[in-house]
């Protein structure tokens, strides 16, 4: 072993992958790239939607669907020298899965849930390793004990159903290092997770990785976590890498324009400026290049100032809001879950209230609740001094022009069979805004300027729209109804980090110029600290913590606000 | 990512004619070259049909217009040189057995029938005579011979061949094809319409209204098939295209039911169905405005596969004696009478029937399968 470090364990070179169009044309995703991973080394591979960073993965597992993708003659893929694109499909089976391994986005779908986890990670050392069964199941064993799973003599016979995520995606660590991989591909390994356990997940493959002296290929659009888990960076843009190198040296002095307006318009935790960078703001393109363009007003740089005094008027009072779902169990009995178990808080009129927890806090359900999407269980909403949840519906429609919610996923809440057009004009139609349908176009149009979309979307149709756009039009189809408080239920975190910019923009000058009231629900930490006057902490259905959101950030009372801030990525800041 | 936005806006603005989802989906059926081929033989179909019912053509299908059982051009007339010469001229006559103790009675009997045959032509087709020939003759001269003068103009060929009663077998199965394409079209559109709105109304409220909709479904789906249809088909107490129409569509309607309830149940939390209630849409207007054109892609795919199974099922009750009444004509009431025509050798007549059938069905099943492909949306 003297040459350890001359020759890095996979070295790709010209990759080219093209896939066909709809029209049957062939279009580059990935245009000639070229870069290595060292032995016993991270790497990273950042960048947004459509850069081709998944592909590239696929590509070194040659997992690119046939036919409808191909790989350029000239392209290379070498691991420790075998060139992967001239194998055969045999000789590629027995280094794929055994010597490279890889972890997905989603473990609840990736585990077969008719079997179970212990069956499932066997199979994998049986297929390659010819283990037999009972030297199967002990080595199962020590890696459940290896991926910190509680109790792994029982859960070795449980069905993925009943494990948690972050469980799952242990099990699915286990299964991908039961060969002993020399490259691990993680591919948005901890983005289904919460920020609690993607810390742990995180931890978990690094203490792998070290120990079992795997490369790993870490795939993610999360800047901040490169910076706790990677040794290089790769940052990729359309198809092309625009910056490669030293973590810490990408992260802290970014050569490429790419790169540095990406590290800006991610909101920080340490700063709230009046209005979030956004990509336009640094770069430009000019004949296919892109071009440095710093365009930065002093709003940009001023800091805002946020938090409640305890003067504002309340428009929304929340009192002991509850929320139980019931599930059968035996024949007369039933099983009594609460989501939400009495909540109470007060909106102020014009300011933003945070509501964050991990999954099944309950945070969306009382977004819904409020709604009255699900009927509460108990409790008191108070606007203008009357409980919406008591109302009958009739009484209850004059107020729905009052609250309104955006969706976390805006390619399922606008109707694909729907015009712009129509999705708009169906609100006012149904509470009687404008006079006729003229007027209403008229006001729709409006509102499409508003949001920053052209004129030309009023007849087109959701799918010819980026998911950025669709979340307009989703907030356009809310400020039809004119309403005072907007419910935004992870409106951003489906977005990628340039487009969540000019939402959380958009959102901004929105309620600087309309005086509109936010519930803003999110599992991201710092996107609410940017946003919100107040925070509210939720666990387990029940408010933890409650407090101006400076405050909270600097001084969280709460054991679990503790945890929870720690566990916020800190790799740039 | 601004400057993808500033191309998709580009790209958005450059083709001019917006594409909903139904135009996409039209493309795509475009470029399907089978599609287009079945599309192309269904239409074949639909515009006979329509020339058909307008009395274009086939109007005149129960005119005896060829001799009986007249065989198809290709094979010729048949080897007889008229349509009246006797049968019984090909009976041949046996090598006599030598150890028989009846041939003496035997060479008899031959030598007297070979005596009638000869001196007598008014024997039909299996060898026994007519009593009423020399009546027939008598009545004919009274007429002038127009009576026997008639038969002679019968053509002896056509070109798919003749039935029993001489008409024109491919008039019939033009014919014949009306009755059964419309039959099949209207009694899926109405198993379709039924259950559809079953369905939707199972799928999106639940609860209670779910629970009785599915005993009604599930107590409907354990009586047997045929018992159901013979019952409804008692109950209507009459024989007739819109009786059959009402057996196959209040029978058939079971499986779009399902399917639809499903697909109301999984739309029914879809957030753009969330969103629509949040803005204050009404029950109806969700059910049958938002979610029914994104389910509506399955109840088109069940419209095309009810109309083969129901073209189908047709054939099953004509041929049951269900079907159609006497003095109509459909494809069932055809491979009904195919039946007894087998035995004696005459096979076009069904084959006429099962060729248009066959053909039609099998375009019809892949376009419908095109289509399936087609309107699948793929909600990016």
């Amino acid at each position: 072993m003297t040459t350890i470090n001359e020759s890095p364990l996979l070295k790709v070179e010209n990759l080219e992958v093209s896939f066909k169009s709809e029209s049957k044309q062939w279009i580059k995703t990935v245009k000639g790239i070229s870069f290595s991973i060292p032995k016993n080394k991270t790497v990273a591979l950042v960048g947004e939607s459509g850069s081709g960073k998944s592909v590239t993965s696929l590509a070194v597992m040659g997992l690119l669907p046939k036919g409808q993708s191909q790989i350029s003659e000239q392209s290379q893929i070498r691991f420790e020298d075998k060139d992967l694109l001239n194998l055969s499909v045999a000789e590629l089976r027995n280094i794929c899965g055994k010597d490279i391994a890889m972890i997905f986005q989603e473990p609840m779908s990736s585990l077969n849930p008719v079997f179970t986890v212990g069956d499932q990670i066997a199979e994998v050392l049986r297929i390659h390793l010819g283990m037999g069964r009972k030297q199967a199941r002990a080595r199962v064993l020590e890696l459940l004990k290896e991926v910190g799973i509680p109790s792994p003599d029982t859960k070795i016979d449980a069905y993925p159903s009943q494990l948690s995520g972050g469980q799952q995606q242990r099990v699915m660590i286990a299964m991908a290092i039961a060969c002993e991989p020399k490259l691990l591909i993680a591919d948005e390994p901890t983005t289904a997770l919460d920020v609690t356990i993607q810390k742990q997940i995180i931890d978990l493959l690094e203490s792998l990785r070290q120990r079992r002296e795997m490369s790993m290929l870490f795939i993610t659009h999360d800047l901040a976590l490169v910076g706790e888990i990677a040794d290089e960076v790769i940052v990729m843009r359309h198809g092309e890498i625009r910056e490669s190198g030293d973590a810490q040296q990408v992260l802290e002095q970014p050569n490429d324009v790419y790169t540095r307006a990406l590290l800006h318009c991610r909101p920080q935790l340490s700063s709230r400026p009046y209005r979030l960078p956004v990509t336009s703001d640094f770069m430009k393109q000019e004949n296919g290049q892109l071009i440095e363009a710093i365009n930065l007003s002093t709003s940009h740089l001023q800091e805002r100032s946020r938090g409640l005094t305890g003067d504002e008027p309340i428009i929304l009072d929340v009192q002991n809001l509850k929320k139980s779902f019931y599930s059968r169990k035996g024949l007369w009995g039933r099983d009594e879950f609460q989501a939400v178990k009495g909540v109470s808080f007060k909106l102020a009129k014009g300011k933003t209230l945070g509501l964050v927890g991990e999954s099944g806090s309950g945070k969306t359900t009382i977004g819904l609740l409020l709604m009255r999407l699900h009927e509460a269980t108990g409790g008191q909403a108070f606007i203008d001094g009357k409980d919406i949840l008591a109302m009958s519906e009739k009484e209850f429609a004059l107020y729905q022009r009052k609250i309104q919610i955006i969706f976390q996923n805006p390619y399922a809440s606008l109707n694909p069979r729907f015009t712009i057009g129509q999705i708009l004009l169906e609100p006012m139609r149904i509470h009687g805004i404008g006079q006729n349908d003229q007027e209403r176009k008229k006001i729709a149009l409006e509102l499409l300027e508003r949001v920053s979309l052209p004129v030309e979307a009023y007849d087109r149709y959701p799918h010819e729209f980026s998911g950025g756009q669709r979340q307009r039009i989703a907030i356009a189809r809310c400020l039809t109804l004119k309403p005072e408080i907007l419910i935004c239920d992870e409106s951003v975190s489906a977005l990628d980090v340039s487009v969540q910019a000019q939402v959380l923009n958009l959102l901004q000058d929105l309620q600087d110029e309309f005086g509109l009231s936010y519930i803003f629900i999110s599992h991201d930490l710092s996107v609410v600290k940017y946003i919100s006057d107040q925070v509210m902490v939720m666990n387990h259905g029940e408010v933890v913590e409650i407090a101006n959101s400076d405050e909270l950030y600097l001084n969280p009372q709460h054991e679990y606000t503790q945890k929870l801030l720690k566990a916020i990525p800190q790799g740039i800041a | 990512m601004l400057s993808v936005l500033s191309k998709r806006k580009e790209q958005v603005q450059t083709n001019t004619a917006s594409s909903g989802l139904w135009r996409l989906a039209v493309q795509r059926l475009k470029a399907d070259r089978i599609a287009m081929a079945s599309l192309f033989i269904v239409f074949a179909y639909f515009i006979v049909l329509l020339l058909s019912v307008t009395g274009v053509i086939a109007s005149d299908w129960n005119k005896e217009v060829a001799v009986s059982y007249a065989p198809p051009t290709f094979m010729g007339a048949d080897t007889e040189d008229s349509p009246l010469s006797p049968v019984a001229k090909q009976v041949e006559v046996l090598p006599e057995n030598p150890v028989d103790p009846l041939k003496d009675i035997l060479r008899e009997l031959n030598t007297q029938t070979a005596q009638q045959t000869s001196g007598n032509a008014a024997i039909d087709y299996y060898g026994v005579t007519d009593p009423l020939a020399s009546d027939m003759q008598a009545i004919n001269q009274q007429l002038g011979g127009e009576l026997l003068d008639q038969k002679q103009e019968l053509k002896s060929t056509l070109a798919f061949g003749a039935d029993k009663w001489g008409q024109d077998v491919l008039l019939k199965t033009i014919k014949g094809a009306e009755t059964s394409i419309l039959v099949g079209l209207l009694s899926a559109l109405l198993a379709v319409v039924i259950g559809t709105f079953l369905g939707a109304i199972a799928g999106y409220f639940g609860g209670w209204v779910d629970d009785v909709l599915n005993w009604f479904y599930n107590i409907f789906t354990s009586i047997p098939y045929l018992l159901l249809v013979l019952a409804v088909a008692a109950v209507l107490q009459q024989k007739g295209i819109l009786s059959i129409v009402l057996i196959l569509g209040l029978t058939g309607w079971t499986g779009v039911f399902r399917l639809i309830r499903a697909e109301y149940m999984k739309h029914k939390s879809r957030e753009y169905v969330l969103a629509a209630k949040a803005i204050g849409v009404s029950h109806f207007r969700r059910m049958f405005v938002h979610i029914f054109p994104n389910v509506s892609h399955i109840a088109l795919v069940q419209i095309s596969i009810l109309v083969v199974a129901f073209i189908k099922s047709e054939v099953i009750l004509s041929f049951l004696g269900f079907g159609v009444p006497v003095g109509v004509v459909s494809w069932g009431s055809m491979l009904n009478e195919a039946q007894t025509e087998l035995i004696l050798g005459k096979w076009w007549q069904l084959a006429a029937a099962s060729i248009a059938m066959a053909v039609l069905v099998t375009a019809f099943s892949m376009f419908t399968d095109a289509l399936r492909d087609a309107l699948d949306p793929k909600l990016k």
